[in-house]
């Protein structure tokens, strides 16, 4: 039995140590917002956190996130608003939206790094994140955006 | 006439540099264990040596660039991951996203250390392009080797990260030595005086 913190809530699960954490994540609870991709670290689709970090589920053991903090979409934001999403729906920017929770969870790393990114931060930042519909413009746009909300939300408080 | 061979002697230094022979660099810690220094013997183990630090298991993390490089032509890691400050990466772009504390299974999956990383910014310890005197100079230079001292170097030979050059994971070729004949050559090239080649 494995203990993992997802979200903010403990879960037990009894799995092989060696299973990947998105099959957990998916197939065991059901939380299926983080995408399968490739499945070798190559696409950024099953991007969630692992103690703040951007971490590639698809080739993370479940071991790994033992006794540790995973976030993942669901999580980001408890209600849904978080500055990314705001921007993401604002700009519209999904088309298929496969790769868009992977997307949205990279970028949220940058931001909590960065406050400002400028084009080659985010360029730096996303280059692991494949979007095969191509919005890789709109998703920059978007960051800027999210950028602007974080800051005017922190200035009100 | 003396004055102009004098003059002629300092500019060919100047030119050159030390001369160009087996040279030796001091080394933080040396003066404590005088072994028999043997500059043809260093040399000769140093060039054992050099193959396998110029083997793309060693010298693909540490590129004359800011960007990793990947398999055996040494090409540019995809994605393009970014060295960061401390080695490790930038924003959702850290080593330790894909690279495990192992390595995963399968072809063409990331290999992995638990201290899989670049050389920092500060200490770039590059070993792309360096030919063999320039490699060893800079390993012996406690300022340029990552602050090592004589031990140091060589327990770094023993390094978990080191060691994975020869447990690669699946798919990946091998340096020329095995790892007990690196380990070999290596303490063997420092022991008797970590001298470097001529050129």
């Amino acid at each position: 039995m494995i203990t993992l913190n997802i979200n903010k809530k403990n879960y037990n699960v009894d799995v092989d140590q060696d299973t990947p954490l998105l099959w957990v994540l998916r197939d065991t609870l059901g939380l299926v917002g983080t995408k399968y991709g490739c499945g070798v670290a190559q696409c950024g689709a099953c991007t969630i956190h692992l103690n703040g970090e951007a971490v590639r589920s698809c080739v993370t053991k479940v071991s790994r996130a033992a006794g540790q903090k995973v976030v993942t979409i669901e999580g980001l934001a408890e209600k849904g608003d978080h500055p990314l999403q705001k921007a993401w729906l604002e700009l519209d920017v999904s088309q298929c939206g496969y790769c868009q929770a992977g997307q949205v969870m990279s970028a949220a790393v940058l931001l909590k790094e960065n406050k400002a990114p400028t084009d080659a931060d985010i360029d730096a930042a996303m280059a692991g994140n494949i979007c095969r519909c191509g919005t890789y413009l709109r998703i920059r746009d978007a960051i800027h955006r999210a950028a602007d909300i974080q800051r005017k939300g922190t200035e009100k408080t | 006439m003396v004055i102009l061979a004098l003059l002629v002697s300092i500019v060919a230094g100047a030119i050159s540099g030390p001369a160009r022979k087996a040279s030796h660099a001091r080394i933080a810690g040396d003066e404590e264990t005088e072994l028999l220094k043997d500059s043809a013997r260093s040399v000769a183990a140093f060039k054992e040596v050099y193959k396998v630090l110029m083997h793309p298991r060693c010298m693909n993390c540490h590129p004359a660039g800011d960007v990793p490089l990947q398999n055996d032509d040494s090409h540019l890691h995809a994605m393009l991951p970014r060295r960061g400050n401390g080695g490790h990466g930038v924003y959702a772009m850290k080593c330790a996203n894909c690279h495990q504390p192992t390595n995963t299974p399968g072809l063409r999956t990331p290999p992995g250390n638990p201290k899989w990383a670049l050389p920092p910014a500060d200490m770039k310890m590059v070993f792309q392009n360096k030919n063999p005197r320039e490699l060893a100079l800079q390993i012996m230079d406690y300022k340029s080797n990552g602050h090592k001292n004589k031990a140091q170097l060589i327990e770094h030979a023993r390094d978990t990260l080191v060691k994975w050059g020869w447990d690669p994971g699946e798919g990946r070729s091998l340096p020329p030595l095995n790892y007990q004949e690196f380990v070999a050559a290596w303490d063997t090239w420092i022991n008797t005086g970590g001298y470097a080649p001529a050129r």
